[in-house]
């Protein structure tokens, strides 16, 4: 099993899988859905077996493999994994099945297919996947770029109603930034080129460059600018809150679960590491934006009346606590960071999934337009405040692990922006369990509510039956068993990683360790 | 006394192939019965241009100066000659198609007969198709591949004439909207003077200030004088007369006009080959001649390149036709083209010159298919160009929108596709050379320029299809013939393989990318 080319798999098996897809006749969604799943649990697979075959004592980077590329510009198609691309894979491996499981019954715009919807998604995984595993830096900002491309038509073709606005946006800030930093990789390629004789993308041999600190600095920033607009970051973050809310459900999650990690993985994977000197030079205002963001973004979710544009801003916000982490340059506080991005995958894009399953059924994205679902949807409530708690990093959930060590990692070194951070739980608290009162609890109300069916009226008596008001009800049915199988993995993680996230810890932490050696660590 | 001058008859078989068959075509015309002449002339025509290629490919490697000095077939001329051939022959596969248009054709059947007459629109049922146009765009091929092995400012400028006046002419013979064509060939045709004039001019001072018209002499002139006014003024008028073949802003005024008014097949004709000439000109003339000159042109080129990429691409933000939008695309893309060009050292040496001509040839291919894809897309009067009646194609034909995504995504420089791959060539050039400002205007440029390329895939995919509410029918998609067929199939191969498997044509290109001289 150890020769298996386990990474290469798991970007080739569901590319092949979305052409597969593609390639089926229109109408036969039941097989397109099949297929997809089935590839999607294969990719699930291949991550758990990379995890248990993972020495977490061992190397850095393993189940490395190397393939030239294009020689002719030094690029090989150089794959492997540390700890920290190795959670985010078992992440993309847990959450595309979920995703496509919630997507099985989607609603879709007029004339759009299904089977589209499931071959884009499964080109999302391969280019999620092969984002996170390349280990040449040319290979690695491909994926980045044309991870777009499905991205974009998950969200032009199967959104909302202001569906073209939302992906012409994404498209293009995350173009900005990709193509900032493509001038940033050839000039990391030119620096290469001069010190080692013939350029190189390999990111082993980058990371031993001793790169004059004003070069660092411009490059640093081409890389950082992608990145943040990726995170993102304010004051580069507008384009969420539109693609977040107008993509298909499916998109949302993996959206904010994955894509926008790629962002702070990218500060982690390569700015620290290759630009050691022009990271400590920036981390103050970094932490400037991701503290403002924190607060900023908390307090433009409790402002919403869209639900999916409250849990776009709550992530915001979130990512404010990720950069925070990552750029206090301590390692409890970095490591936690990498847990906050996994938690938060599961964390908001459950929630994201339960907003999805209770608008499926009211057809509406306002917040006004629902109210007492709990006394009706027992178990659609339940598993919305189970989401909401882990979205507030309640102790037990498994997003206050990752809150209180990037909080108590980086208070040491960064006391003033920590304690500005931590005002963000409190408004976390305020912007979810809010939504959670006026959509769930208090008088039925909103688009839910109909009139009984009339009591067969006794004959001729037209003009009593006017008189008494018309008797209204919520109608909603709870969770179907399909809807509860993709809520109970997500659910069940939650809880698991919220008291025992130890075996996640030992994988990040070694990597994390190695990535603040290379910036010369603190502690 | 008058010597005969050296011929190597075997470095000059591409030409004498592309130009034999031009010539057999003129005679055929002349000659063969009018029924059956048009795929005989298809036949000369496409003869000639895949007879050059393959004596191009079967030259690789040659380096040397012929005919008295006067060419150089060089590893960069020869690589440059076949890009020329190869996109001649896929541009008169795409005259060739008869069965998009209704009228068979789409070029007039009969250019001298006045627009509007009756005459005139007898003409457009009537079966005649009109074939003078494989012998002029052999004769272009002819001086395109001239064009970018003259090692001799005359030459390069009879060269100039050879490629330049049948443009002129088959540019004005468009079978629909003939005046806007006519009017087309006519702007082309005075400002394509004008800059004729002006390279000519150009020459005259050059040989004033050097005594020579070879560029290997006035690269000598330059090191054993240094660089004096007269040469400098003579050097400038011979970039802008270059510059404006290769629509360069703010020498591009005449591309916008002349893309749209010419028949399509002719614009993909144009923008895909006649760029490929005028660059090789470009850098053989910077380069071979004026090398040692480097710091008195470098600044110039480096303040057109920006102009024109941010010309190019903020104008076609505006733009409402497709045809109009390909052409500001294509003056945005002259400017990358020119970074990739100041990517070279001073003695012609660093990875520039292979990346330019990648680029160039990844960009013809992907033109002359997007092209292509245009002339698919039809109304009752001809090509429907107009951004709105492409709404919601991807519905009605799945198959030509993934196409024309594949090629807007490449021109935007997505990778994966053969555009991004360029793209990341000439910039790496660039940075190499310390330009890494122009780089990042570059970079800036290209995500405005995406924003237009989607705009069209937005229209084709997420809206609404057009026509369709008021009942007035939408443009219908036309199914092409084998030619055009045959044409999209190899230009999106190739912007696929070259996105995803570029090493062995890179290979080529490197190591083709010498200049003698």
């Amino acid at each position: 099993m150890s020769d298996l080319p386990l990474l290469l798999l798991m970007i080739v098996v569901p590319a092949v899988g979305a052409a597969v897809v593609a390639a089926l006749p229109k109408g036969r969604d039941e097989v397109a859905k099949q297929v997809s799943l089935g590839v999607s649990l294969v990719v699930l697979l291949l991550a758990v077996l990379t995890t248990v075959a993972f020495d977490t004592g061992g190397e850095r980077f393993q189940r490395t493999s190397s393939w030239t590329w294009i020689a002719d510009f030094g690029v090989s198609f150089a794959l492997g994994v540390d700890g920290i691309a190795l959670v985010m894979l078992l992440l993309i491996g847990v959450l595309v099945p979920v995703v496509i499981g919630a997507s099985w019954n989607d609603e879709l715009p007029e004339r759009r297919s299904m089977t589209a919807y499931f071959a884009w998604l499964l080109l999302l995984e391969a280019m999620m996947v092969g984002v996170f595993v390349a280990t040449d830096v040319f290979l690695f900002y491909v994926f980045f770029e044309a991870m777009l491309v499905p991205m974009y038509f998950i969200i032009g073709s199967f959104g909302g109603p202001r569906r073209q606005y939302a992906a012409v946006k994404f498209f293009l800030y995350s173009l900005v930034g990709g193509l900032i930093m493509l001038a940033a990789v050839i000039g990391l390629y030119v620096v290469s080129a001069s010190e080692l004789g013939a350029g190189t993308f390999a990111f082993d041999a980058l990371r031993q460059l001793e790169i004059d600190p004003g070069v660092q600095k411009l490059l640093f920033l081409g890389f950082f600018i992608a990145f943040a607009i990726k995170a993102p970051l304010v004051p580069f973050h507008t384009w969420l809150p539109d693609s977040g809310s107008e993509a298909p459900i499916g998109g949302s999650v993996l959206l904010v679960g994955v894509l926008d990690k790629v962002g702070t993985f990218g500060f982690l994977r390569y700015c620290l590491p290759l630009f050691p000197d022009a990271s400590r030079y920036f981390a103050p205002f970094v932490l400037v934006l991701a503290v403002v963001g924190i607060l900023y973004a908390a307090l433009l979710a409790m402002g919403q009346s869209d639900m999916k544009r409250l849990v776009s801003y709550t992530s915001i916000s979130h990512f404010g606590f990720i950069a925070l982490g990552i750029f206090a340059f301590t390692t409890e506080a970095a490591t936690g960071a990498v847990l906050y991005m996994v938690n938060h995958g599961i964390a908001t894009g459950l929630l994201f999934l339960v907003v999805g399953m209770l608008i499926a059924r009211g057809g509406s994205r306002q917040i006004g337009d629902y109210g007492g679902v709990a006394a009706k949807a027992p178990l659609l409530a339940g598993v919305f405040l189970i989401a909401g708690l882990a979205s507030l990093a309640l102790p037990g959930t498994n997003s206050f692990v990752s809150e209180f060590l990037v909080l108590i990692g980086s208070f040491p070194e960064e006391p003033v922006f920590t304690i500005l951070a931590t005002v963000g739980i409190i408004l976390a608290a305020l912007y979810i369990l809010l939504m959670y009162q006026r959509t769930m609890h208090g008088p039925a109300r909103g688009v839910l509510l109909q009139e009984d069916p009339a009591e067969p009226a006794p004959a001729g008596g037209g003009a009593t039956a006017t008189l008494a008001p018309p008797r209204r009800s919520l109608r909603i049915t709870d969770l179907s068993r399909r809807e509860l199988a993709v809520a109970a993995p997500l659910v069940a993680l939650i809880i698991v990683f919220g008291v025992y996230p130890q075996p996640l810890l030992e994988l990040i932490e070694p990597a994390v360790s190695a990535t603040m050696s290379d910036l010369g660590g603190t502690d | 006394m008058f010597d005969a001058p050296d011929l190597s008859f075997t470095a000059l078989a591409p030409l004498l192939f592309i130009f034999g068959a031009a010539c057999v075509g003129v005679l055929v015309e002349s000659f063969w019965p009018r029924d059956s002449r048009h795929p005989v002339q298809l036949a000369v025509a496409l003869v000639g241009a895949l007879g050059a290629l393959v004596s191009t490919l079967l030259l690789a490697g040659r380096g040397e100066v012929t005919a008295d000095g006067a060419l150089a077939v060089d590893g960069a001329g020869l690589f440059l000659q076949a890009t020329i051939a190869g996109l001649g022959a896929l541009a008169i596969l795409l005259f060739a198609e008869r069965a998009l248009d209704p009228a068979r054709s789409a070029f007039v059947a009969s250019v001298a007969v006045p627009a509007g007459s009756p005459r005139d629109r007898e003409l457009l049922t009537s079966p005649q198709v009109q074939t003078e146009v494989y012998p002029l765009a052999t004769f272009a091929i002819g001086g395109m591949m001239l064009f970018v092995t003259s090692n001799d400012l005359l030459v390069m400028f009879v060269a100039l004439e050879v490629l330049s006046l049948p443009l002129y002419l088959i540019s004005g013979m468009a079978r629909r909207r003939r005046l806007l064509s006519q009017e087309a060939a006519v702007k082309y045709f005075l400002l394509g003077a004008f800059a004729s004039a002006f390279f000519l001019y150009g020459l005259a001072l050059v040989y004033g200030a050097t005594g020579s018209v070879r560029l290997s002499d006035i690269r000598a002139a330059s090191l054993a004088e240094g660089t004096d006014v007269l040469m400098l003024l003579g050097l400038a008028l011979l970039i802008v007369g270059l510059l404006f073949k290769a629509s360069v802003a703010p020498f591009h005024t005449w591309t916008p006009d002349v893309y749209e008014g010419a028949p399509t097949p002719v614009t993909a004709f144009m923008a895909a080959c006649t760029k490929v000439a005028a660059f090789g000109a470009i850098l053989r003339v910077l380069y071979v001649a004026f090398g040692a000159a480097e710091w008195t042109w470098r600044p110039l080129i480096y303040g057109v390149a920006i102009v024109s990429m941010v010309v190019g691409s903020v104008l076609a933000l505006t733009q409402t036709d497709l045809k109009r939008m390909l052409a500001y695309s294509s003056i945005a893309h002259a400017g990358f083209l020119l970074t990739g060009v100041l990517g070279l050292g001073a003695d012609g040496e660093g990875s520039g010159l292979a990346a330019t001509m990648f680029y160039l040839l990844v960009y013809g291919l992907t033109t002359i298919g997007a092209f292509a894809v245009l002339t698919l897309v039809r109304d009752g009067d001809g090509e429907a160009g107009h951004l709105s009646q492409w709404a919601g194609l991807a519905a009605r034909s799945p198959l030509v929108a993934a196409v024309m995504t594949l090629f807007l995504l490449a021109l935007a420089g997505i990778p994966l596709t053969s555009g991004f791959t360029g793209k990341f060539a000439v910039f790496r050039a660039a940075v190499e050379e310390g330009a890494w400002p122009l780089v990042l205007v570059a970079v800036l440029a290209s995500a405005v320029a995406a924003f237009f390329y989607l705009r069209v895939i937005v229209l084709m995919y997420f809206s609404a299809p057009a026509g369709g509410a008021d009942g007035e029918r939408g443009p219908t998609v036309g199914v092409p013939g084998l030619p055009t067929t045959v044409v999209l199939a190899i230009t999106a191969t190739a912007t696929l393989a070259l996105g995803i498997v570029p090493g062995s044509v890179l290979d080529l290109a490197e190591q083709a990318a010498r200049f003698v001289g």
